[in-house]
């Protein structure tokens, strides 16, 4: 299943790798053997049902889980733990509520101990890149659900890390919140040069904003297929959701996951 | 609260009580309870006497002295309970037999250990608050949302920095919370403190008013120092009330 970059021209170089990752708990396989190569410069999503274990794996990426056995690979150096060359966005935020939107922002380069006005500076771009300027000294508990997002996804951004672990983001946000995410996430990963890993659980979503979707199997988990749309990242936005491709993949991918649906 | 269509101010109920504590007193019924009255002239000639203002700055002493050693130990001790599983189960069993032990029945242990001095009283009243403190501190970090923890972990947070940025901040409600109930328990302890180890403070001045039957002196002195804990205690709600905006959010 690992693709090989020099067989297909149109491939990037994997910035991240899964090899024979696996993963138990106790006596339940989460992960079986999965191998996955995820290109650089371009969105992945795990697609696939509730507790097909892409939250597991995206937190094995992120160095939070250690896997039972495999490893992965970031720019060709193995994971032992978090690093600075990853950031995630979770999927209730993970907000400080008793800090401000800027401080929230700037954690993550305080943390890194980036100096206060070098670190408010950089957050205070990013805030105004997700479109919360005039939000700065609020708190999280003001703003609403797709707002918190963003500034979850801000922080991520400030530290400026390569790759980009995004776990169910838009999930506990309302639809048009979610659809206008959608858009924007295209914008964002077309102008930052970064590797998006996006785990979904909704197909329409997987296929609109990916590169690449690959199809997770429940119990244990392993990659069940691998589909890069073709023609869906020229398009404008407006448009993917009426394009024949992105209807197809739609209903291939739904005929291979609704015998999983009880 | 309304009754009969009329807003009640605040503390109704003291005022209430206050009258029956006043009509009691007033009928004679037993010598053992003045009228309020007499104990708040009481305590007006009381107050500005010298053995009543060096009661008041010994047991405040004792008191501020245990309760900044039990909140300096109990918090960070909690949190390391909550964080490690290791030192969890090694103290947990200990933080609940003292927290449910007559310590009373320990302070004449202190005694031989520490003296009769000043430094037994302020182990007595520490150990009277620091239980709760600890258990709080510990539940309220078990509490902190998982994602919270790992959001720390992810953006490289060291040991040191998730503590102080991080877990004691996600922990505030329920550590204000354990430290409220523990400035109470404290004010026993010193009291308890003072009538056991050494007759000093306010536990020389319960001794002596109770010994020679001097009712509305000793009830002053039991209304200040209930005085004094409720505004402790109060101040420290109000504390609570500002940061518990997060509290159900973490």
């Amino acid at each position: 299943m690992r693709g090989d970059a020099g067989a297909d021209a149109t491939v990037p170089a994997a910035a991240v790798s899964a090899r024979n990752v696996s993963k138990n708990y106790g006596e339940v396989e989460a992960l079986r053997d999965l191998s996955l190569d995820f290109p650089r410069g371009q969105l992945t999503s795990l697609l696939g049902p509730s507790g097909c274990g892409k939250t597991t794996l995206l937190k094995i990426i992120a160095g939070l889980l250690e896997p039972t056995a495999g490893e992965v690979e970031v720019n060709g150096r193995p994971v032992t733990g978090p690093g600075p060359d990853r950031s995630f966005v979770f999927q209730d935020f993970a907000l400080l509520p008793w800090a401000s939107v800027l401080r929230n922002v700037a954690f993550g380069l305080e943390l890194r101990g980036v100096a206060m006005s070098e670190r408010e500076a950089i957050a205070e771009k990013y805030i105004r890149n997700v479109g919360l300027a005039g939000f700065e000294k609020s708190y999280p508990h003001e703003l609403s659900g797709g707002m918190r997002q963003r500034v979850g996804l801000a922080r991520a951004l400030a530290v400026d890390s390569e790759v980009l672990l995004m776990d169910e983001p838009f999930s506990a946000v309302d639809e048009q919140t979610r659809r206008k995410f959608q858009e924007d996430l295209l914008g964002l990963v077309a102008g930052e040069n970064k590797t998006f890993l996006f785990v979904t659980h909704s197909i329409e979503e997987a296929v609109y904003v990916s590169d690449q979707v690959a199809i997770l199997l429940p119990r244990p988990s392993r990659v069940s297929e691998v589909i890069r749309p073709r023609g869906l990242r020229t398009k404008n936005v407006d448009d993917i959701r009426r394009d024949p491709e992105y209807l197809d993949i739609v209903d291939r991918i739904w005929a291979s996951l609704r015998s999983y649906v009880e | 609260m309304r009754v009969l269509g009329f807003r009640l101010p605040g503390m109704s109920s003291l005022i209430l009580w206050g009258l029956v504590w006043e009509a009691v007193g007033r009928s004679g019924l037993t010598f053992f309870l003045p009228p309020l009255s007499e104990v708040f002239a009481t305590f007006f000639a009381i107050v500005g006497t010298a053995p009543f203002q060096k009661a008041l700055s010994e047991t405040a002493q004792a008191f501020l002295a245990g309760v900044f050693s039990a909140v300096a130990i109990g918090i960070p001790v909690g949190i390391l309970m909550g964080k490690n599983r290791l030192v969890d189960e090694l103290l947990l069993p200990w933080v609940n037999i003292f927290l449910s032990a007559p310590l009373t029945a320990l302070v004449p242990v202190l005694m031989v250990l520490f003296g009769f001095g000043l430094k037994s009283i302020i182990i007595t009243t520490g150990l009277f608050a620091v239980w709760i403190i600890i258990l709080n501190a510990r539940a309220g970090v078990m509490q902190i949302n998982r994602s919270l923890v790992e959001m720390a972990r992810c953006f490289g947070a060291t040991p040191w920095a998730a503590f102080s940025k991080v877990y004691f901040w996600a922990a505030l409600p329920e550590i204000l919370g354990g430290v409220r109930i523990g400035v109470i328990r404290a004010v026993k302890g010193v009291i308890i403190g003072q009538l056991l180890i050494s007759i000093v403070g306010f536990g020389a001045l319960f001794e002596l008013y109770s010994a020679n039957f001097l009712m509305s002196h000793f009830w002053a002195v039991l209304v200040v120092l209930f005085a004094l804990a409720f505004a402790v205690s109060e101040a420290l709600a109000a504390l609570e009330r500002r940061v518990s905006f997060y509290a159900a959010k973490r």
